[in-house]
């Protein structure tokens, strides 16, 4: 990018930098006034941690928090492993009845409104009397991240040659060898990919999440917006700064590994 | 060898290797051949890719198979490789059904088109891949991968991906894979179709030496009919889902026993019509475009038969149209009257197209053995083209 920069017209360099600040001020303010010392969120008061120390103090914050990322981990194993079988079987098992059905049932959490899916979670839960908390969360971003996972590793497996595992077979594999010792490594890239992808969609919710949580097992998303409702605190933007340098390296970590899964060309970039 | 267990067993198959082998005459039970296909057919929905075909090809041969896409010739090779089940007929390998043995229990290999090469695994465990499936020693490994990178001189690029190869090496570890198990038999699915022209024509010399230098049976499936005449030992040419003929090279282009084969392979002149007269071997064929043709014909036919002649064009000679050389040539028993239509000079041989009198176009190659043009015919001179009644076919139509 850096020496294309300069044969751009003093148009172009505009433009991108009113886009950039569009889409990035808003963040970059957040992490500047995390730093903030003063106790009013839009007074600058000089440079401080203070609100990073009061987070590590704040009992509540730090359970939410640790809720937050062992819903996120779990959900997305949970995810990743449906999701990689619903893959596999979209893909290899090509000609089976209900196909096209299963395929577009899996898709509809993609363009569901959420607070569809949180609400009819919610009534099932309640219908079956499940206590809700922490694992009524983690199966609703179960639910809510697989069908992500699917399309990641979908991608890559369709881009890989059905011959390379009759090539397995021909040497003396059998049809789940060939998969474990062929398949499954070149693959193994856009499933990292899509764990990843489903861990920060998890991280982030915040509808299904209050749809499904119960009292006492709030997640982070969850504890800042029900403090948020009570007036901005400059506490919460040291916890989002924090929560956007995870994402931000989950990200990058993502998108490397689904660079690496692309060496033969074409797997579409999930991110 | 008809009894032996398809793992891999390395003194055992070194055994069935070298009595595979056609020079070796001491297996008493050599008449059964190595490979019996009985009335096999494999049905894809409505279409059905190979129709009720027979063939035996036995231990040390290299067999090709030759057809146009589509023809059912990789659906048949995929049968043997246990990628298809057919749907009617046996497939006996040594004697043995191998319809109920899946893929990775048969002792075939095969190398597949695009090469399947594994794009995470080095050249040596793509070659060792097989090996260690079969449960070979370490130790035994090694010496049979070095052994291979040999044979298919890849020495140096044992640590290399598939990916930092080129084409031509890709294909040669391709190659060393599926030869590595050392199966009975190889199955190659177009295996030059990627290469260049140059590359292809000395690869096939290379598959030509290792098929004889390790007595292997080779079965190749193709399109391209120089590449299957070059290498392959006997070819069955497919349409259609059938083996419309199975020959020696010479044979298929020199005898073809239709007219679809004759026309499939190599160049041809047709001419349709129907027997007149038959005496002394010899059968005289009324054309519609051509006159009377005189062709040698060993088989009795019935007069008023409807057949087609076939002719090479390098087959049909051209000489100066004039009474003197006409009666100078007087052992050329067919002539055929017409004007030079058009010369494409290719290098090593010439065509002529020439418009006979009737309207119809008979092509005629000569091959330019020397570098002057000393006979050459030019754009719409008469010429007289003939041929003896050797060089003619007879084709029931």
């Amino acid at each position: 990018m850096a020496p294309r920069i300069g044969q751009m017209s003093r148009f172009n360099i505009t433009a991108l930098a009113l886009g950039m600040a569009f889409l990035y001020l808003p963040i970059v303010i957040l992490v500047i006034y995390s730093f903030n010392d003063s106790r009013l969120v839009t007074v600058w008061g000089g440079w401080s941690l203070r609100w990073y120390h009061e987070f590590f103090n704040d009992r509540a914050m730090l359970d939410a928090a640790w809720m937050s990322l062992r819903v996120a981990a779990l959900s997305a194993t949970i995810a990743t492993l449906l999701g990689t079988l619903a893959a596999v079987g979209l893909v290899r098992g090509e000609r089976f009845r209900g196909r096209a059905l299963f395929s577009g049932m899996l898709y509809a959490p993609l363009v569901m409104p959420e607070v569809i899916s949180g609400l009819s979670l919610l009534l099932l839960f309640v219908a079956l009397n499940a206590e809700r908390g922490f694992w009524t969360v983690t199966i609703a971003h179960t639910t809510l991240t697989m069908c992500f996972v699917t399309v990641v590793v979908q991608s890559r497996l369709a881009s890989i040659d059905r011959s390379l595992e009759e090539a397995a077979m021909d040497l003396g594999c059998d049809p789940v060898q060939a998969f474990l010792r062929v398949t499954l490594p070149l693959i193994v890239p856009s499933i990292v990919a899509g764990w990843m992808l489903a861990f920060t969609l998890s991280l982030d919710d915040v509808v299904i999440a209050s749809f499904t949580t119960g009292p006492g097992s709030a997640t982070l998303p969850i504890r800042i917006y029900s403090e948020v409702r009570l007036g901005v605190k400059p506490g919460i933007n040291a916890i989002s700064t924090m929560v956007i340098a995870l994402i931000s390296v989950v990200i990058v970590i993502a998108s490397l590994a689904s660079k690496l899964s692309g060496s033969q060309g074409k797997s579409a970039a999930p991110l | 060898m008809t009894g032996e267990s398809p793992n891999i067993d390395t003194p055992k198959i070194d055994k069935a290797a070298a009595s595979a082998r056609p020079a070796a005459p001491a297996d008493a039970a050599a008449d059964m051949p190595l490979l019996r296909i009985e009335g096999v057919t494999k049905n894809f929905g409505s279409f059905r890719a190979v129709d009720r075909l027979s063939l035996d090809i036995k231990a040390g041969e290299f067999f090709a198979l030759l057809g146009p896409s589509g023809c059912g010739k990789t659906t048949l090779l995929r049968m043997l490789a246990g990628f298809e089940t057919p749907d009617e007929g046996r497939i006996l390998l040594g004697g043995r059904d191998i319809a109920p043995v899946l893929p990775h229990e048969r002792p075939v290999n095969m190398m597949f088109q695009n090469y399947a090469l594994f794009p995470h695994l080095s050249v040596r465990d793509n070659i060792a891949f097989g090996l260690k499936r079969a449960g070979m020693a370490r130790a035994a490994i090694d010496t049979r991968v070095g052994e291979m990178v040999a044979l298919v001189r890849l020495e140096g690029m044992e640590r290399r991906k598939p990916d930092q190869l080129s084409g031509g090496q890709r294909q040669r570890v391709a190659l060393a894979r599926s030869l590595a198990r050392r199966p009975k038999v190889l199955l190659l699915d177009e295996p030059l179709a990627a290469l260049d022209k140059k590359l292809r024509e000395s690869t096939q010399q290379e598959l030509m030496e290792l098929q004889r230098s390790l007595g292997m049976t080779f079965i190749v499936v193709t399109h391209d009919q120089e590449e299957a005449m070059t290498m392959a030992t006997r070819i069955g040419v497919m349409n259609a889902g059938r083996l419309e003929q199975v020959a020696t090279p010479r044979d298929l282009y020199e005898a073809p026993r239709s007219r679809w084969v004759a026309e499939f392979v190599g160049d041809v002149n047709l001419f349709d019509g129907e027997v007149v007269s038959h005496d002394h071997h010899r059968l005289t064929i009324a054309t519609r475009d051509a006159g009377n043709i005189v062709v040698a014909e060993q088989r009795q036919m019935v007069t008023g038969t409807a057949v087609s002649v076939a002719i090479r064009p390098e087959k049909v000679k051209l000489w100066h149209h004039g009474p003197a050389s006409d009666a100078g040539h007087s052992h050329a028993v067919n002539r055929l009257a017409g004007v030079v239509a058009d010369v494409s000079y290719l290098g090593g041989s010439t065509v002529y197209r020439i418009k006979l009198d009737s309207g119809t176009v008979v092509r005629s190659s000569m091959t330019n053995t020397t570098r002057l043009d000393i006979h050459t015919y030019g754009v719409s001179q008469r010429v007289l083209a003939w041929f003896t009644p050797d060089d003619g076919v007879v084709l029931e139509r």
